[in-house]
């Protein structure tokens, strides 16, 4: 979130409280579970590492002086390398596959159930994405974000398929070849 | 398809109307395909039970059984050993005739394929189902002209199922099922020919149904489509292997989380646990 943040900053200075708003238009839907608090600490966060600067406005439009966050040279650069990096691989991937060879070979959970279960919680995840998104079709922005989501999390459920005909000819092959 | 001559001892014995259940069961429900060595359980010793009202899509890898289970379920085919009920009706003993005229008033079937009459106007294919049942002419107009026009198709009723497209024509076929406001629309892949958009246009008129309440099984692979359902199974060589609520939460089987079991909020309602779709925004710092 640092990186958005950051790259929020590239075309002026702003607000706390103006991010947060710009955060939640672009994220439609998903900006409800936003709260301002993590905004700010963010923004607390990159000022100590020095990639933005925070400035007490001049001359307030109402209000107290709200503080003006601008982007360091460091934040720049930051943002600069974000836009130019891949994604990388998808680390729950990972991890999920580990996470069944190491069931398997301990015993300690079947990895089948392991796969229904992430089933499940993907499916349930793509049940809020769909309804989403037929309830926002109308705001192309969030729902090219939710299209996004959307396109991983099948992409997630067919790879939860090849995992389930490994995992299931295994046990399979391993209940037939008797002791072994 | 359609097997005849099915000899049945209990059969009649057994339509006995109940009062109130599912809209659809099956008890025990096997359906083998070839004799002896070549034989295939295509459907294997199933239970399953659909509430009136329900979105149930069912999915599973090809050749698990899906469209077996759907013909089965629609009267299109019978199973070799066990039970089908509709609307609180055994229909796996029923006649051949009798099945056919329960199809037609109690059914609506889609398909992937559309399975529109080439030479007949998208109006002409609607109307049809509706005059084999008896209705007047002038009913099956009006009724054919209100569903295309939920359907967004009204300025296209005259044309021929050649002049529309892939989309429009699965949606012409979606009014035609519906046609004689049957119990259970029973639909196989309906999105499997459409691209994104049409199976959005589809998937929203799904939604209408639902709110509707119309009972409506989807067999589908497109896991979108299973995505908008109260419900998904997932077959496996015939037979269930999970049964997932979307609606409320929960699963079907028994061992999966304490919220099963627990009184369920209404379909459509979100569920009380934390949004996935919220962690999808995993806002670190
Ligand atoms: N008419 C038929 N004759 C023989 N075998 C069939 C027939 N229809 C389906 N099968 C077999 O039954 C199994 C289930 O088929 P089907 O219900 O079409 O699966 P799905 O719709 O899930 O892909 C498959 O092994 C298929 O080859
Ligand atoms: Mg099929």
């Amino acid at each position: 979130m640092q990186d958005v943040v950051l790259a929020l900053l590239v075309k002026e200075p702003s607000h706390g409280y103006e991010l947060r708003q710009r955060l939640a238009a672009a994220l439609g839907p998903l900006g409800e579970s936003l709260n301002a608090g993590q905004v700010y600490v963010t923004l607390t966060r990159l000022e100590k590492a020095g990639l933005v600067v925070a400035e007490r406005e001049d001359v307030p439009v109402r209000g107290p002086r709200r503080k003006v966050y601008a982007l360091t040279a460091a934040g720049q650069e930051r943002v600069a390398a974000w836009m130019a990096e891949g994604a990388g691989p998808r680390p729950d991937v990972t991890e999920f596959h580990l996470k069944l060879v190491a069931a398997a070979e301990s015993g300690a959970a079947d990895p089948l159930a392991l796969v229904d279960a992430r089933r499940r919680e993907l499916m349930r995840t793509l049940a809020e994405t769909q309804r989403a998104a037929l309830d926002h079709g109308a705001h192309a922005r969030a729902g090219l974000l939710l299209e996004g989501i959307s396109l991983r999390l099948q992409a997630d459920l067919r790879w939860l398929e090849a995992c389930e005909r490994t995992w299931s000819g295994r046990a399979r092959r391993g209940e037939g070849g008797g002791a072994g | 398809m359609i097997r005849g001559g099915f000899a049945r001892g209990n059969g009649q014995a057994a339509t006995a109307r109940t009062a109130a259940g599912p809209a659809l069961r099956t008890v025990g429900v096997s359906r083998r395909y070839g004799e002896e060595a070549g034989a295939v359980w295509a459907v294997d010793r199933l239970d399953l039970d659909v509430p009136a009202g329900q979105t149930l899509a069912v999915t599973g890898p090809s050749g698990c059984g899906k469209s077996t289970l759907l013909q089965l379920l629609g009267g299109l085919d019978r199973p070799t050993e066990g039970e089908v009920w509709l609307g609180g009706r055994r229909i796996d003993g029923l006649g051949e005739r009798a099945l056919a005229r329960l199809r037609r008033r109690a059914v609506g079937f889609v398909f992937q394929a559309y399975h529109l009459m080439h030479e007949l106007s998208a109006a002409q294919n609607v109307e049809l189902p509706a005059l084999l049942a008896g209705a007047s002419p002038r009913t099956a107009r009006a009724r054919a002209a209100e569903l295309l026009d939920r359907v967004g198709l009204a300025d296209r009723a005259r044309h021929l199922p050649s002049e529309l497209s892939g989309g429009q024509r699965q949606r012409v076929a979606v009014a035609r099922a519906l046609v004689n406001e049957p119990l259970v629309v029973l639909a196989d892949e309906p999105t499997g020919n459409l691209d994104s958009a049409a199976t959005y246009d589809i998937l929203r008129l799904f939604g209408e149904l639902r709110a509707a309440g119309q009972t409506l099984v989807v067999v589908t692979h497109d896991e979108r489509v299973a995505a908008t359902a109260d419900r998904v199974v997932s077959l496996r060589d015939g037979a269930l292997a999970d049964d997932i609520r979307l609606d409320g939460h929960g699963t079907g089987l028994a061992g999966e989380g304490s919220d099963d079991g627990s009184g369920r909020p209404g379909p459509g309602h979100d569920d009380g646990g934390g949004s996935g779709l919220g962690a999808m925004l995993a806002w670190e710092d």
